[in-house]
């Protein structure tokens, strides 16, 4: 049988949720705004309507609290999944992450697993006030007993939350909040078929000149780059990783044996964050295949600014364009 | 704790109070079920405009006379039209978003007018009244609104912090600059200095305010906690952060605690004077609870309708905190209908001024994003700023740009 549904990320998220719900009576949702309001970007609209306030819980307003009570009713046999409202305010709750979610499981041998699921809308490109568009995966990356993950499209969306609910790691699943609704990203899902396994990289466009490597948000911005360039006769490789921690580099890898050439492409600013990991790793694994030196289209390594300023701060495809000019001239 | 400390009457602590103590239910009930903030609230004007008499809080306004008040009237009258306008702003694209003050214009002009030159204020981000009433100009707030910058105006002339959107972060900031007033002995006597710090009832939850009491407390810093319980944490109602009424926490900290009616300026302005006096001389800190509500959404983002009745917003505008200013002062010959049509018309050009220099702001060049990173040099960004801008200088000689 099949239910083929068009559907936005952000309504594959909710049905995502909703059957993650419905198979598992320990899923919990818990946030802020995540009941009546259906969270700030309505991703679990309707779901404590039909679950109850048990199951989709408001919580009192702190993010640390969030964690904390999530990592004990782990422990108790829950597996709750904490929206974040942005990503700018998850940081009071860093220490809960840090400390107990990340290692509670190392710390006791395997006795304690950790089946939670962090929610985090994340990005720029909504014109929002501060703290509201930041990209600090990488902070998240570099604690070990952290699965990373960032979606880019429906698809994963609905497969992908629901694979993360399942595992007994505890994960960060970073969503891009400006593509939540965004009617060009709708994708047609069986949502009663086969589970489409999210958490390994995956060619997203073929090519054979640049291979570009990009993640949630950004993978729509080296797809729009690939349509352009192939005008200007240049045929980009996409390569969405989907996993930040453990980063999947074997398909970047064999891409890079391929076209000789990379270019790592991240909101985030760029010292010290995952596109420094994957230039260091792609130097070391295809050092005799580059044809030029890793390249990294990011944010810039200041505060996110003020949005009227977003537009030069976030990497377009004319950034993108422009390292494919430098990558090629080499 | 000494018990020195307790020399003001603690509300809920006499015996009448504890003979009536509520149930925990009722107690709950009570926090959402009533917009009249229980029998504890300090109130010295009713939404009717009556004069209240209160033993305690009178010396703290014994100034204000029919001048002064008309001067608090002008002021919410001012900060309410320039919310509205702000708002109208938004909805026609020339502010990426606004947070609406409407309904808490008594808390903030009541508490704002309360504190003096050197003392120091830190908001949250829906304090536009403090500010104008800490003499920022208001023009220097919308630039946060318009997403042209993060904040505008000089914290330490206007004694106003910045802005801070994160809940509860600032509460510890404003503990840290009170301790530091302590340190440098600026507290003890009439003229010592206080620190005021802004927050919303769902902020209570966050640890960092828990903490911020804490530190104050065994600082003895001079700090005056003012809570806007303004009923609402975006959806989430005050029993989704206490089962207690808000002002009472500050007792299991070792200070006084008060809850005040937020929609009554002079109460506001009473409590506020009181509390900064306790700090000036050294026996701070104080948490007050502003009861009050929030007429309009949490922000032009929000939707209020999917989480509140409208019976209880009909029922809060009767308690409206102009309104109540403006009946007193028409009753008792404080002030004439030319007044009241004056003031309007001062607001009408208030906001018509406001409403121009937003329309006309300039866009903060691009590489405005490199500035102020650090105080000192920073080669790795020097270096992005000049490769920034020799990509941007392609366009133009591109003839894109
Ligand atoms: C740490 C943190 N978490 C979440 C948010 C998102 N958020 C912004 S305002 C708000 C509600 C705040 O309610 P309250 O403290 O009562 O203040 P009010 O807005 O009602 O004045 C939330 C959840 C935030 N800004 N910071």
């Amino acid at each position: 049988m099949t239910d083929l549904q068009k559907l936005t990320i952000g309504k594959a998220l909710n049905l995502g949720l909703r059957r993650a719900m419905e198979e598992d009576p320990k899923v919990l949702i818990m946030g802020e705004d995540v009941g009546k309001l259906g969270g700030v970007f309505r991703i679990t609209d309707g779901l404590q309507k039909d679950f109850g306030e048990q199951r989709v819980l408001d919580t009192p307003l702190a993010e640390s609290g969030i964690i904390g009570t999530a990592v004990g009713l782990a422990v108790r046999g829950f597996r709750p999944v904490c929206e974040i409202q942005f990503e700018g305010f998850i940081f009071p709750g860093f220490d809960q992450i840090s400390s107990q979610l990340a290692k509670l499981h190392y710390r006791t041998q395997g006795k304690i697993k950790m089946p939670v699921v962090i929610r985090v809308p994340f990005g720029g490109g909504i014109g929002a006030v501060e703290h509201h568009s930041e990209s600090p995966e990488s902070l998240f990356a570099h604690i070990p007993g952290l699965k990373v993950v960032s979606i880019s499209n429906a698809v994963d969306a609905y497969w992908g939350i629901q694979e993360a609910i399942k595992s007994d790691d505890p994960i960060l699943f970073f969503e891009p909040k400006r593509l939540y609704h965004s009617g060009a990203l709708r994708a047609e899902i069986d949502t009663s078929g086969t589970p489409v396994p999210a958490f390994s990289s995956q060619v997203v466009r073929e090519g054979t000149t640049v291979t570009v490597v990009a993640y949630g948000p950004s993978v729509k911005v080296a797809l729009d780059a690939a349509a352009a360039a192939e005008d200007e006769g240049h045929s980009l490789e996409v390569i969405d990783l989907r996993t930040l921690s453990p980063l999947d580099l074997g398909p970047v890898f064999e891409s890079v044996r391929k076209t000789g050439r990379l270019i790592a492409l991240s909101e985030a600013p760029s010292e010290s964050s995952l596109t420094s990991e994957i230039a260091a790793r792609v130097q070391q694994e295809c050092f005799y295949s580059l044809e030029a030196p890793v390249l990294r289209v990011t944010g810039f390594d200041t505060p996110y600014p003020p949005a009227k300023l977003e537009e030069h701060y976030l990497p377009d495809l004319d950034r993108v364009l422009h390292a494919v000019d430098r990558s090629l001239s080499w | 704790m000494p018990s020195e400390q307790w020399t003001h009457p603690e509300p809920g602590d006499g015996p009448a109070a504890v003979a009536a103590q509520p149930s925990p239910e009722q107690v709950i009930a009570g926090l959402r079920a009533t917009s009249e903030g229980g029998a504890e609230l300090t109130q010295l004007l009713t939404p009717e405009g009556e004069r209240v008499p209160s033993p305690q809080f009178d010396k703290y306004v014994d100034d204000i006379d029919a001048e002064a008040l008309r001067g608090l009237y002008r002021d919410m009258v001012l900060v309410r039209r320039a919310d509205r306008e702000a708002n109208a702003m938004q909805r026609q694209g020339q502010l990426g978003i606004w947070v609406p003050l409407l309904g808490q214009e008594a808390a903030q002009i009541g508490s704002g007018r309360a504190l003096r030159a050197n003392d120091m204020a830190f908001p949250s981000y829906r304090e536009h009244g403090v500010a104008f009433a800490r003499g920022v100009d208001m023009k220097d707030l919308l630039g946060i609104f318009r997403c042209t910058d993060h904040s505008g105006w000089d914290y330490q002339r206007h004694g106003f912090h910045p802005y801070t959107i994160v809940i509860g972060n600032q509460v510890l900031n404003a503990a840290g600059y009170a301790m530091g007033q302590k340190f440098e002995g600026k507290v003890g006597d009439d003229d010592g200095e206080a620190t005021i710090c802004y927050f919303g009832d769902g902020a209570t939850s966050q640890g960092d305010v828990h903490e911020g009491f804490v530190w104050a407390a065994v600082y003895d810093a001079p700090l005056v906690f003012f809570c806007q319980n303004n009923q609402w944490a975006i959806s989430e109602p005050t029993e989704r952060q206490s089962r207690l009424p808000l002002y009472q926490r500050a007792r299991g900290y070792g200070f006084p605690g008060i809850r005040v009616d937020g929609n009554d300026v002079l109460a506001c302005l009473a409590v506020s004077r009181w509390a900064l006096d306790e700090c000036r001389h050294g026996n701070g800190p104080v948490l007050i609870e502003a009861f009050t509500y929030r007429m309009d959404a949490h922000t032009t983002t929000d939707d209020p309708t999917r989480y509140r009745l409208s019976d209880e917003l009909e029922e809060w505008k009767l308690k409206d905190p102009i309104e109540r200013v403006r009946a007193f002062l028409a009753r008792g010959g404080g002030a004439d209908q030319a007044f009241f049509d004056d003031v309007q018309a001062e607001a009408d050009a208030f906001a018509a001024d406001l409403r121009d220099y937003t329309f006309n702001m300039p866009e903060p060049p691009p590489d405005r994003i490199f500035s102020n990173v650090y105080a000192e040099g920073n080669p790795v960004l020097d270096s992005q700023r000049e490769e920034f801008l020799s990509y941007l200088d392609g366009f133009a000689s591109a003839g894109e740009h």
